[in-house]
Order: structure tokens, then sequence, then C-alpha cells
């Protein structure tokens, strides 16, 4: 009891500190995340699996382009705990530099010091990184079945499922918590309708299963309608979270820019993935108030193909590219972003997931190339 | 048990996110109705800031005259130096009778917080219309208006050194807006002052004469006329200012203080006064100063703030001539940046602007200078270069 | 709380099938509302011209009042089933209001429907961007997030519990693997996220990798719910029988019909202690209601998978194989495949190419 009531408050905490910072406590920001020579500081955690042959890539591509971005690399583990750098100093890092850059990090499914969050939730709740974006967005030449997909799917994840909050009550028989608040949920609806209204996009989709969970999922989805009212010239809608799957495989156009909890955002962001190619080639992003963590739409570590050199290496470029348009950088991400579309164009240097031969390193050096 | 009881103690901020409706007025007003006819402070809900991995969104209102193309340079600029904001613009139809547009603006603004407007015109003369910048600064409560007056020892001007703060009430007094004909011929216009908004805005001045280390606070009335009205505001600061024992308070009487701010400037520090007297006050500061072209306002209320040019001008003669001061525009955003807590960008964004004024002197000609509104903005973008390099070498 | 539900979990009994030898047997039909009793007629056709040794007892489920004051099912439907200990059933619509409860959730309760199975497989003449879809999801129904306990601690904060229990994980284990084998499939894949929720679906997990030990000849995986979701819309081919906890058994079974063409081609079983359940899943719709415009597909694969789970697999087969044929051949189709054919004249379609 005291375990879960200490992570409750501390849910709340962390809900209510957002809802009652006003504007006038004007945040002592300083923005001088940049070195002496105008280069701007970047924190960077190749992750596990095949993370840090496609960080290699990111940085390959940066130093041809010479793009000012310097990177602060930390070993970040929770496979390999006794080489990876303390939580800490990752934090102060992503604190101080307010971007990253993230491989994936491989999850076992079982803790040695039987602790029930996982490390990524660990650097979540830390840097409070509540909202997942990730724009899912067919690709030229590459095939799928589906066309012109493009939607954003925007994922609650530092609360929901995710808690952490398990127990055994009774040998053989576990409670698992899932924890919805207000303040929470409404944060993420209204991240998901600013972003709406930041991208140009005209509807919101909320995913739940309000009508099974009706007091968790329903305040969700109260929380979505509450927000909604306050932008008039965007559609809102709501969808039942099986029924969004079965209409995500067979008519995803519909959808635009879909809001949902964190396991929901779980299983859209991979189905949706999967619709256009695969984890290879979509980005994401993590979002807190102050920092932003930029990382495959899809968490896959692809452990079969570690060392073999042939991981599509696209989203990754893709999230770098992204990171460069939130640094202000746009003209080094439209660059990037047209080098990895002229050589998905061209078609001739394909990852193996995309029916191809090429390696990693291939098609790295295929978007130096056409860099211009 | 603790949880519980903690909980609850945390609890009044998260419910702070309760949608209550806005006043418990008859179903038949609209919000807009309601707003002018029960002049009291507007409960206001608190919404999640649009502030995401460091960047804000802010509500851009280019308004009329010379407004869209002065929020064009500040994009410019905001662009070159990479400040992390994000721009949501709304554009407000001035001939359309309806309020729909103001409606969604105020919204824009009640969710992201933050909002930089030029002048919105009303061109629309029906009695029930008000006027947009009213409605707006009475539909988010914005109580308190603060005009920042300091010389620019570049611009020729008869008084030199010159540093005023001006805060003036914003939502109330004569401007309530209540005017009817009780007998034919015979036109009342109401002016309301409550003891809570005069309290609020006292407030406001001293917490701000204490935080930016003021050391006077002048509060404006006509109390020798209007006995109860400005009496009373009057009295509120005066009151107030017993709680800020390290400031000096004195007041004056608005016809004295013209006379006093045209020959003595110099005299005034921080001052306070109602909404009708903040617009004389302000435009003559204005003029003392060098033209409607230099100074940026700050309106401020609990939840929200909007930034603008410092006197309510839409420059409708000027707009498209290439010729207009863009300066006011591009210090509004300065304001809002320092608002936001980016500092780095704000400071560098100043210090632009001064150089710009002070040393290089290119001046649009309503500050006696030949440049046009793009030889300044080129000239600041080029000084921000300049200081951001010498920032980065030193 | 817990302990209440644990109460009601005793221990999983082998379904009640092989009971059965030959002879006429009694199956409970539930017509169901809007379009139900059409097509569950279709099916009745079909059968009585396939010479199933079928007799049905319809029954009507039409909520009614229970001594406690609350809706209920009628006592004689529950009655009629627990005698038969097998049950076809239409479409359900459960009333909007306070009281009502959701009279599918109802039916899962009274007869312990711990398993639900949704073979999800392509048939030919159904054009979709996927055609070598053949899998089969198994969902735990009677727990996991759906145990339906929920509470505000404080106001704007809500807890919704769910709970994994040993004994229901490893029925749901042992149905897969033994619905696997009597079906001759050679891979049940488990579903989970033990990587989040460590303790509750690492309990699941666990129960599953207890029962694959058991099943030397059924090839066993398990894989997160994210990469299942990733493959499956990339290859479906790479799965077989999937089986996993209710939430994530109600998402992939829907994505899963998805993939074949929608609710109203896909079958659906569940499998209690107390007796088995088919249906077909898809809604009501009233608006077509009556007017012979319904599609029976659903309603009919159902059926033949109740006729397969009755081991009457040479009836089955005909039936299958008739209906299947009438799909490929697309001459009969209702308006929701693309066709003009009324329900009748896609029911007849499938009588004529039975012999």
């Amino acid at each position: 009891m005291s375990l879960l009531s200490r992570n409750i408050f501390r849910a709340l905490v962390q809900g209510s500190q957002h809802v009652s910072k006003g504007v006038h406590t004007t945040a002592v920001n300083n923005d001088k995340n940049q070195t002496k020579e105008g280069r701007i500081k970047c924190t960077l955690i190749p992750g596990d699996g095949v993370g840090p042959e496609l960080v290699y890539s990111v940085q390959e591509v940066f130093k041809a382009a010479n793009i000012p971005v310097q990177f602060e690399s930390f070993f970040f583990s929770e496979v390999n705990p006794t080489l990876s750098a303390p939580l800490e100093d990752v934090v102060n890092s992503i604190t101080r530099n307010k971007i990253c850059i993230k491989g994936i990090l491989a999850t076992p499914d079982f803790s040695h010091t039987g602790e029930l969050q996982t490390l990524n939730m660990k650097l979540r709740n830390a840097l409070d990184l509540y909202a997942n974006v990730v724009h899912v967005k067919s690709l030229p030449n590459v095939k799928c079945r589906h066309n012109d997909v493009d939607c954003i799917i925007i994922r609650e994840q530092t609360e929901g499922e995710y808690s952490a909050l398990e127990h055994e009550s009774v040998p053989g028989v576990v409670e698992c918590l899932k924890i919805i608040t207000a303040a929470k949920s409404e944060r993420i609806a209204k991240f998901a309708f600013d972003y709406a209204v930041k991208m140009g996009r005209k509807k919101v989709t909320a995913v739940h299963k309000a009508n099974i969970m009706k007091l968790g999922d329903g305040l969700f989805l109260r929380s979505c309608e509450e927000i909604a009212k306050l932008y008039p010239r965007i559609q809102f809608e709501k969808m039942i979270v099986d029924n969004c799957t079965m209409q995500m495989v067979s008519n995803p156009n519909q959808f635009d820019v879909m809001v949902t909890p964190n396991l929901y955002g779980n299983i859209v962001d991979n189905l949706a993935s999967g619709l256009v190619g695969g984890a290879g080639v979509v980005a994401g992003a993590s979002y807190s108030a102050e920092c932003a963590v930029f990382e495959q739409g899809a968490r896959h570590i692809f452990s079969g193909a570690v060392g073999k050199n042939i991981a599509n290496p696209t989203a990754m470029l893709l999230c770098s590219a992204n990171l460069l348009a939130h640094v202000n950088l746009h003209s080094y991400s439209k660059m990037i972003k047209n080098a990895i579309n002229k050589v998905l164009k061209d078609g001739k240097v394909r990852t193996k997931d995309l029916g191809g031969q090429s390696t990693t390193l291939d098609f790295t050096h295929a978007v130096i190339h056409s860099l211009v | 048990m603790a949880v519980r009881l903690l909980s609850r103690l945390v609890l009044p901020e998260i419910r702070g996110t309760v949608y209550s409706s806005s006043a418990a007025a008859p179903a038949t007003l609209s919000d807009f109705d309601v707003q002018h006819k029960t002049p009291v402070i507007r409960k206001q809900q608190s919404i999640p800031k649009a502030q995401y991995g460091g960047r804000h969104a802010v509500s851009m209102l280019p308004g009329g005259g010379i407004g869209p193309e002065c929020m064009s340079y500040v994009r410019d600029i905001f662009n070159y130096i990479g400040a992390p904001v994000d721009f949501e613009v709304v554009d407000i139809d001035p001939n359309v009778d309806n309020d729909d547009d103001v409606q969604y603006a105020i919204t824009t603004i009640k969710r992201n917080g933050v909002g930089i407007k030029g002048n919105i015109e009303t061109k629309s003369e029906a009695a029930y219309v008000t006027s947009r910048n009213v409605a707006l600064r009475n539909e988010l409560d914005m109580y308190a208006y603060v005009l920042n007056c300091k010389s620019y020892p570049g611009v020729s001007t008869r008084h030199k050194d010159i540093d005023i703060v001006i805060i003036r009430q914003n939502t109330e007094g004569e401007y309530a807006m209540l005017e009817h004909e009780s007998v034919r011929g015979v036109i009342e216009s109401m002016k309301v002052v409550t003891a809570s908004n005069s309290e609020r805005v006292a407030r406001f001045a001293f917490e701000y004469a204490k935080r930016n280390g003021r050391k006077k606070v002048t509060t404006v009335h006509k109390a020798n006329i209007m006995k109860i009205s400005d009496g009373l505001f009057l009295e509120t600061s005066r009151r107030l200012a017993k709680e800020y024992p390290d400031i000096e308070h004195n007041d004056m009487i608005i016809d004295n203080c013209c006379m006093q701010l045209v020959a003595r400037p110099h005299q005034f520090d921080v001052m306070l006064m109602t909404n009708l007297y903040g617009s004389i006050v302000s435009n003559v500061v204005c003029g003392i100063l060098g033209g409607a072209g230099l100074l940026s306002g700050r309106n401020y209320g609990d939840n929200y703030a909007v930034f603008e040019p410092g006197t309510r001008n839409t420059g409708t003669a000027i707009a498209g001539k290439n010729i207009a001061n863009p300066i006011a525009m591009i210090n509004a955003s300065v304001d809002m940046l320092e608002h936001l807590g980016h500092r780095y960008h704000a400071d560098l964004l100043r210090n632009a602007v001064n150089r710009t004024i002070n040393v290089d002197r290119i001046l649009t000609s309503d500050c006696g200078g030949t440049a046009s509104s793009t030889d300044v903005v080129n000239a600041i973008k080029e000084n921000a270069n300049l200081i951001a390099n010498k920032l980065h070498l030193g | 709380m817990a302990a209440r539900l644990i109460r009601k979990i005793v221990p999983a009994a082998k379904t009640g099938a092989s009971q059965y030898s030959t002879g006429v047997r009694k199956v409970t039909l539930i017509p169901g509302h809007g379009i139900g009793p059409e097509i569950t007629v279709a099916v009745q056709k079909i059968f009585e011209a396939a010479k199933v040794p079928i007799e049905w007892d319809e029954v009507d489920v039409t909520a009614v009042r229970g001594p406690d004051g609350k809706f209920g099912i009628p006592q004689k439907a529950i009655d009629s089933v627990n005698a038969n200990k097998i049950g076809l059933k239409g479409p359900l619509m459960t009333p909007v209001g306070k009281g009502y409860r959701s009279l599918n959730l109802a039916l899962r309760k009274e007869f312990d429907l711990y398993a639900n199975v949704r073979p999800c497989k392509s048939l030919d003449g159904i054009k979709t961007l996927y055609d070598n879809v053949d899998v089969v999801t198994i969902r735990e129904n009677t727990e996991g997030e759906y145990s339906g306990i929920e509470h505000e601690i404080v106001d704007g904060v809500v807890q919704s519990i769910k709970l994994i229990t040993e004994e229901a994980s490893k029925r749901v284990a042992e149905f897969a693997f033994q619905f696997a084998r009597d079906n001759k499939r050679k891979k049940v894949t488990a579903v989970h996220k033990a990587n989040i929720m460590r303790m509750s679906d690492g309990l699941f997990l666990r129960c599953c990798r207890d029962l694959a030990t058991k099943y030397p000849d059924i090839k066993f995986e398990e894989r997160y719910l994210d990469t299942v979701c990733l493959n499956m819309v990339q290859d479906p081919s790479k799965f077989d029988v999937l089986v996993m906890p209710n939430l994530y058994g109600d998402i992939m079974s829907d994505m899963c019909s998805g993939l074949v063409g929608g609710l109203g081609l896909t079958p659906s079983g569940n499998i209690g202690k107390n007796g088995a359940l088919f249906e077909s899943v898809h809604g009501t719709a009233p608006d077509i209601a009556g007017k012979d415009m319904a599609n029976p597909t659903a309603l009919l694969l159902s059926s033949i998978m109740m006729l397969r789970h009755m081991q009457l697999n040479e009836h089955a087969d005909r039936v299958q194989n008739a209906c299947y044929e009438v799909l490929r051949e697309g001459k009969a189709l209702t308006g929701d495949l693309g066709g003009t054919a009324k329900c009748s004249e896609y029911t007849n379609a499938i009588i004529s190419k039975l012999n």
C-alpha cells in the first residue's frame, strides 16, 4: 500500500506541477546549450541492439554535411548495467542540452533486482517526457500494401498501464494497476491538439476503451472532450481501440492525428509503422515541456541484426533531421530529408528490410553522396 | 491514509483545471454579453501550457494596418536567430460584424497562454460590436498593462535618459463600455472601479517595483473630482503602499501629471493609474520618447500575457509602404521572449535593436532617419549575428 | 476484492465436447436482435439442407427484470445452454441506460466462457490487401484489464486494476495448445508486454511457458505485443495461433478481422467450462434489419466452427466448402461485399453447392 500510494502521490505531484505552473513563474531557462564555437550540444544515447550502428550512421552524415552539432555520448543500457552511465548523469545532460537523440534501449522481461520500472520508464519519468509523437508517413518507393498513409500518433507515456505498480496479492494472482489522471490526460490532449494546430491538421481522434474501462478510459475521454472544446476549428473524433486497429489495417487514410493513452499508443504506433515499411523507416520523438528526445517510432532492437551491418538507418536519419528542425537548423534538416528521399526514390540502394541487399554503411554513404 | 491527506493538499491545484462555466449568468446571455454586463473579475480556467520540448507555441494576431508586415519581420528575425517559438497565426477580419474570429483568437491565447498582437481594427460602428482590443483584454482578464518607457540615445528627443514604467488598469474604469441614453439627448457612460481590481493592479505595480529594483510608485488619479471612484483607486494604492515600506509612494492628479511629464519627466519612476488615464499618459510618454514606433506594451492577467506595440494605433495610412517602424513590434517580441524565459534570445535581440538604433543609427523616417522598414530589419539581423559571434568567441 | 474474483475461478475443466457421440444433438439457438433473426434463419436453412444432425432449441435472451431488480438474461435461456452445453448466437444489442448489463458480458459471466477463439483466414473471392492470412487469436476472456475493478482514488485520478491469475492463464494457455494440436496447427505465439508489466504479463508468460513443455509437438514462441502488431501488418503469415490476455486479444482479434475483410467475415467461438457459445461478432445493423440484405457469413462460419467443436467434421467440411465456393465464384455476394444478392439468394446459392 505504501509503495502504491507513494507512486500515486508522485504522479499527482508531477501532474499538478504542470497545471499550476503559471506563465509568470518564469522559469530560469538558460538557453546556452551552445558551445563556444556556436555548435549546438546534443546528448546521444546509442542504445542497445543495432542502435550503435544506426547512431554511427547519423554521426557520419552529420560530419559529412558539416552540421554544427556536437554530440555528448552516453552508454546507457539496462541489459548491461555495469557499463551503463548513471541515470542522473544522462538526465542532467539532457536537461542541460534540451535535445537528445537516442537509439533503442532493450528492456529485459525481468529485472535482477526485482525492480518493476524499466530504464526507459525511469528516463521518461525523470525528464517527464510525457508525449510521444510518431509521424507515420508513406515514403517514396517503399513498397507497402497501403499508399499515402500520413498520420500522427500521439501517446501519453508516463502513466496508464506503464505505472509499474504491480503486486501479487495472493500467490498466483497478480494485480497490475493502470492509473489515469485528469491532469495528465488533459495535458496530452492539449499537446495533441496543439500539435495538430502546428502541423495544420484537421482532425484529432482519441483512441480509448471507455466502453469497458468506464472510469479510467472514461476520464481520458472526458479530458479529451474538454480540451477539444478549445479547438473549434479542429474536428474531434473518438474511436474504440479494437475498432481503431481494424480500421487502421483496412483503411488507414482516414486517420489524421490520433491521441492515445500509453498502451494503446504503443499498439497503434507499431501497427501504423508496419503499414509503411516497418520499424526501420519511422521516426518518432518524445517531448517534455523542456526537452525533446528523438528516437525511432517503433522501438525494436533487432538483436538478430546486431553487427551484421544490415539495419535500416532511415528512421534514425529522419530523427536527426527532425532534431535539426527542432533547433531551428531548417536548411540542414531539409538537406538530410531530401537526401534520404532521393536515395529511396532512386531505389538502387536498399537495405534488407526494404527488399534490397545493401548494408547500413552503403545506405549511409548513398545519403551522404546525395547531400546537396 | 497519509496519502489521502497529502493528495487532498495537492488537490486544489489539480482542480484548477476544472472547467467551470465562466459565470453564473442566465443561459440566454452569450459569454461576450456576460463579460460586458457583469464587470467582475472573470473566473479563468488554467489550461496546461503550450510548451513542448523547450519550444513555445504563441498566438500571433497580426491585426490591421502595419500589423501584418511588422509580424512578418518578427517571424523573419525569429527564424534568423533561432528563437524556439512556434507561431499560430490568427487573422481577424475587421469587416465582419460577428465575433467569431475574435472569440477564436481569444481561445487560441487561452490555449497557448501567450500572444503577440498588432492593433486590431473594429470597422463596424454598430453599437453592439465592442472594440475588439477591449474585448480581448476583458475576456482574458488581463488586468494590468505595462509600458516600459526608456529613451534610446540614438533617437534625438528633447528629454534624455527617461526611464518610466507605466502600469495601467486594463479591464474596467472608463472602458467598462456601459453606455445608455437615459432620456433623449442625455447619455450616461458609466465608469466602474472595483476594490478587487484596484487592489490587483496596485499589488502588481508594487510587486513590479520591488522585483525590478524601482524606488517610487506614483498613483495618477482625479480623486478631487471623482471622489468615490478614483477615491477608491487611490485609497487602495495608499493602503497597499504601507505593505511596501521600501518603496516610496506619492499621488498626482492627472492634469498636473501630464504637465509634469512634458516639463520634468525624470521625477517619475513607476506610474500606476486607471484605464483612461493610462491611455493618455502612455501616449504622452511615447511622444516624449520619439514617436509611436518604438515602445512595446505588455498585458498581464493571472494566466495569460499578450504583447503588443506600445501605442495602440493601426497605422493604416502607412501600411504596405515599407516605411513603418518595426521596432515597436520587435520590442514586443523581445518582451515575449523574456516572459517565456528565453533569456539568451531575448538579450541577443534586445542588444541587436539597441545597437541598430544607438550605434548604427539606422532609423525610419518617424524617428528622423531615412531607412526603410526592411533596412532596419536587416540591420538588426546583422547586428544579432555580430553579437552572437562575439558571445561565442568571447 | 481480488479474493472475490479468485473464488470464482475454479479449476479448469476440459471442454465438454468430447462427451458427445453420434445421434441428433440439441443446440441452443439465440437469434439475437436486428439482423440476427434473418441470418440465423439462413444458417438453419443451410444446415437443414446439409442434413446436419442438429436440433435447434431456440431461446430469446432479451433482457428481463430479475428478482433483484436488475435486467438480465432470462432463466430459460440459461437452463437451455446449461443443458445443451453448446449454443449459437446472433448479434445482441444492449439497451443504453442504467441498470442494463451488457448481455454479451452477462452470457460470458454466466457460462464462464474463459477463452475466445477467432480464426481469421483470407477467403478466396474477398479482395483485401492481405491474401495470406491464416491466424487464430485466442483471448483470455474473464480477467485482465476487463476485471471491472476501477475506482477514483482522489478526484481526477482513476486506477483500474488489471488482474492476472495463474489459474486463468494456465487454463487459456492449455486451451490454446490443445486447440493447436486438435486443429493441426504448428505454432503457438504468446503475445505479452512483460518488458513493461513484468509481474502480471510475466505471470501469464510463465504459465504459457509451463504449458508449452507439455506440448512438445507444438512450436512455442513469445512476442511483444507491439512487435506482433508491426509484423502482423507486414507479413501475417509469420503467425499461426496467438494466445494472449484479455485486452490484447480484443485488439488483436479485431485487427486480424480487418486484415481479412472485417467482422462480417470472421467467426468467433467462446469456450467455457460449462459449455461453448459460438457467435458472430458484428453489430446488429438495425438500419438494414428485415430488408433481406444482411450477410450471414460470419454466423455461418461460426456455426461451422461449432460443428468442428462437436466433432461433426464431415458436415463442417461440406458446409464450409459450399460457402467458400460461393464466395470464390463471387456471383451471389451480398451488398457489404460489393455484390447485389439478397441474403436469401446468397443462402440458396450455398445450398445449391452443397450437393
